[in-house]
């Protein structure tokens, strides 16, 4: 590995420390109610330019929640939180004994997106996608990258996800990234930069449609002629992608989405979108494969089943190849996915490019595929499998983010400035053991946006997933999940560490 | 008999058979929560204006028709009894139980069921969660009981308002209906042949009056406004047996329930299209020619507890059938299809 591809070609970002102090404020400029008690800091703000200077695009929600008691809002969060809570829209925390449903939280302020910066960010996540699926294109088949030295080989076959199996299998239309979730996070500088691609089984998407029809149930009035742009044909597209990917030969092709079942944390999102498309949700236990063609047990008798909506990770898909101890997959199906008899989507072996390590290299992959400088920037990441960056990760641990480049969700992360010296200590025991199996990054200070919290307007870290779907083109539902990390100060937004959501509107001009 | 490989468009549904088992348990297990809520919260009722002594003797009945031994010591007073059968959740056939059941066999089907009927599922899911024994002691459990009786009437109301009458309603409408066929034959078989089920040395000596066993049996059926209707208010025996057991308009009747389910299974028979798919119908078919052609006298004066069980023997090959056809079929390979 050279030293230029991580550090050279990347912009370099300023390191912002994580919990800045408030920007000190004249008396006259403190913030009027309902917003007595928010405050500017050193991140971006979302919502404010100055205190009591709206954005131009949220004037006119801040003109109307002046008109709001704060009273009136906790009626209408708590109707928000209700009927989330009688449509049974929650996800399910692992290690929590008090039962394992909870409500995803929900908050009522609406994150604004404007015309012209949402133009930027589509361009920028096409031209990404684009590359990506060429890299795996590239990566299962003749490996030209690798061969040009741009991103090491040692690097890829090292990946935890990189599945040999694929090599030389030809998937459908050759898309191997049907859904991607794609998250951004804002810089203290206003713009947008992506921290993570999510190239297998990215969810989060019915949060983003569940928050837009709640918002319209709770805040009909403020919708009206603000011009937000409607995110309801995301199942459409999604079913239109999936029927894509069918042998030719198929007329009606049978689209099915394979869960793991109740005990998945998404499994809310999973019969939410089999509803939305009108298409069957099966488990593992429900297909069989016979002569190499997958069925489904019906009341009728065995049906073909074509395209298969996978939600369950790799390593459980199919016992005969990937894990032999799992009870979720389907025995063959790799066998009939590798004849060309079904479909399956998101192809295996994706997790080679969302690995956080080959993260680092994602400007040097769009430049080698498209020959085109990166729309949307990466953030600076280092290598510590490279001594040089080794030695300076482990002198920095407590100002960098430290992960694990096959995990997600969260878990196995280390927040420098917010971690104790024991944990440093920890994580620097387990990066000189295994450096290839971390990459660190300067800690940066997501940008804020006020969020309705204990009776009061507060300044929360959100980040953004919008969810790109790459059918006959790619197409991006303008929008995308707003995840807020509903603790003061915490930078941490996965709906599994105690984050929230809010409705992501994104304005045609 | 092997599995047969099928032919279809997107256009024709077609029914997982996991489906069709959750939504056919979640549909009995409903209608067995409704069952256990309506005989305790009649037993409480009844018994609110009536001498210790009777209470305890017809607490004998309840005990039989909820399938508890008469000497449990978790069902030893009402109160405990109540704790038991409507929130124990080391109890299976608690209301609570029961409804935990129906709503984890409606999560794993919800693209299935209607939006409506899935946040009905759900409030009696939360209601049913957040009750304590006490707080339900203190307002009176028969608040508590007919609740959730109101609550899955609205289920139940929602489904065939809001959802498709396609194979999944049909299998709704089988569980409930074998769920109610076997329940009320049950309870008959405990007031007509008591000698079945109680102790001995109770039957004995049982002082509490016929009337009000009759009207037990009657409002534990939801049967007894409807009697009167036809019969007026004298409670005769025979004519309890035929109205609960034979007629052919009442929902709580077993010929009606019987036929409801005969209609069901047709219903899957018709949408399947299998040849499997007879099995079930025509038995159900045939218990419901035995109902609908029986004369009250010849049933009165032969063996009456062989022909309740028999009803509930019957209904269990029905079930059976129901999971040979559409559930756990083998998977022989066809050398026909590639």
């Amino acid at each position: 590995m050279t030293e230029k591809t991580v550090f050279s070609q990347q912009q370099r970002m300023q390191t912002h420390p994580v919990d800045a102090q408030p920007v000190p404020v004249q008396a006259d400029e403190m913030f009027q109610a309902p917003f007595t008690h928010y405050q500017l800091s050193a991140a971006y703000d979302e919502m404010f330019a100055a205190p009591n200077q709206p954005h131009s695009h949220y004037t006119q929600l801040y003109e109307r929640f002046h008109e709001l008691s704060m009273e009136e809002l906790e009626r209408r969060q708590l109707a928000a939180e209700r009927s989330f809570l009688h449509q049974g829209i929650t996800f399910t925390v692992y290690n929590d004994n008090r039962g394992t449903e909870r409500i995803f939280p929900y908050d009522l302020l609406p994150r604004i997106i404007p015309g012209n910066e949402w133009e930027t960010i589509e361009q920028g996540l096409t031209q990404r996608i684009t590359a990506i699926n060429l890299f795996l294109h590239d990566i299962y088949h003749d490996g030209l990258i690798l061969k040009d030295k741009v991103v090491p080989a040692d690097l890829v076959y090292s990946c935890k996800h990189y599945r040999p199996e694929m090599k030389g299998l030809d998937v459908p239309k050759d898309i191997y990234v049907t859904v991607v979730g794609t998250d951004l996070i804002r810089l203290p500088n206003g713009e947008f930069a992506v921290l993570e691609d999510n190239l297998r089984v990215p969810s989060g998407v019915s949060y983003m449609l569940a928050n837009r029809r709640v918002m319209k149930r709770v805040f009909p009035n403020v919708f009206v002629n603000y011009g937000v742009r409607s995110i309801d044909h995301y199942s459409r597209t999604l079913l239109a992608s999936l029927r894509m990917l069918a042998a030719d030969r198929v007329e009606e092709p049978t689209v099915v989405l394979l869960t793991p079942g109740i005990y998945n944390s998404a499994y809310f999102e999973h019969t939410f979108l089999a509803r939305e498309m009108g298409i069957p949700l099966v488990e593992g236990r429900d297909l069989v494969t016979h002569n190499n063609f997958v069925y489904m047990r019906t009341t009728s008798g065995l049906k073909r089943v074509d395209v298969v909506y996978r939600r369950i990770d790799d390593d459980f898909i199919d016992p005969k190849v990937f894990r032999a101890d799992s009870i979720l997959g389907v025995p063959g199906l790799f066998e009939a996915y590798r004849r060309g008899n079904v479909a399956v989507a998101n192809a295996l072996g994706n997790g080679v490019a969302d690995d956080k390590a080959v993260y680092a290299y994602g400007p040097d992959i769009i430049k080698y595929y498209l020959n085109e400088d990166a729309i949307l920037q990466n953030v600076e990441t280092y290598l510590p499998d490279d001594p040089k960056q080794l030695s300076y990760v482990i002198e920095n641990l407590d100002k960098l983010v430290v992960k694990a480049v096959g995990e997600s969700g969260g878990y196995g992360m280390l927040i420098g400035p917010h971690s104790t010296k024991a944990e440093q200590e920890e994580f620097r025991t387990r990066v000189i053991a295994n450096p290839r199996n971390y990459i660190a990054q300067p800690t940066i200070t997501l940008s804020n946006t006020p969020c309705f919290v204990d009776g009061q307007l507060e300044p929360r870290h959100v980040d953004l997933r919008p969810f790109i779907l790459y059918g006959d083109k790619i197409n991006i539902v303008p929008g995308g999940l707003t995840r807020v990390a509903l603790r003061r100060g915490s930078l941490v937004v996965n709906s599994s560490q105690g984050g929230g959501s809010k409705d992501t509107w994104v304005l045609n001009s | 008999m092997g599995a047969q490989f099928i032919e279809t468009t997107m256009h024709t549904p077609v029914m997982l058979s996991r489906v069709a088992d959750s939504l056919y348990w979640m549909s009995r297990y409903l209608e067995r929560a409704k069952h256990t809520a309506r005989l305790l919260n009649v037993h409480f009722d009844l018994m609110l204006d009536q001498p210790h002594g009777t209470a305890e003797q017809y607490r004998q009945y309840l005990l039989a028709s909820l399938q508890l031994p008469s000497d449990y010591d978790k069902t030893q007073d009402d109160y405990s009894l109540t704790r038991w059968m409507a929130l124990d959740p080391d109890n299976s056939n608690s209301v609570r139980a029961c409804i935990g059941v129906a709503r984890e066999n409606a999560r794993q089907v919800r693209e299935q069921i209607s939006s409506e009927m899935w946040e009905q599922m759900n409030q009696i899911f939360l209601f049913v969660e957040q009750v304590n024994i006490d707080a339900m002691w203190e307002s009176t459990p028969q608040e508590f009981f007919q609740n959730v009786k109101t609550s899955i009437h609205l289920f139940q109301g929602l489904a065939d308002s809001t959802m498709v009458h396609g194979q999944g309603w049909h299998f709704i409408q089988a569980g409930r209906f074998m769920e109610r066929s076997i329940a009320t034959a049950a309870l008959m078989d405990v007031f007509f042949c008591p000698e079945h089920h109680l102790a001995q040395s109770t039957i004995d000596d049982l002082q509490v009056p016929k009337y009000l066993l009759w009207l037990g049996l009657l409002r534990s059926c939801t049967a007894f406004e409807a009697y009167c209707k036809i019969y007026t208010v004298e409670l005769e025996p025979r004519s309890i047996l035929e109205f609960l057991g034979l007629n052919a308009e009442f929902p709580h009747a077993i010929n009606f329930s019987v036929q409801a389910m005969r209609r069901a299974l047709q219903g899957i028979a018709d949408t399947t299209q299998s040849e499997r798919s007879e099995r079930a119908y025509r038995r159900a078919s045939r218990l419901h020619a035995d109902l609908q052609y029986a004369q009250v006298d010849e049933i009165a004066t032969n063996d009456l507890h062989a022909y309740f069980t028999g009803i509930q023997r019957q209904c269990t090959g029905i079930h059976d059938a129901i999971y040979q056809s559409y559930i756990t079929y083998p998977i022989v390979a066809d050398p026909s299809v590639n």
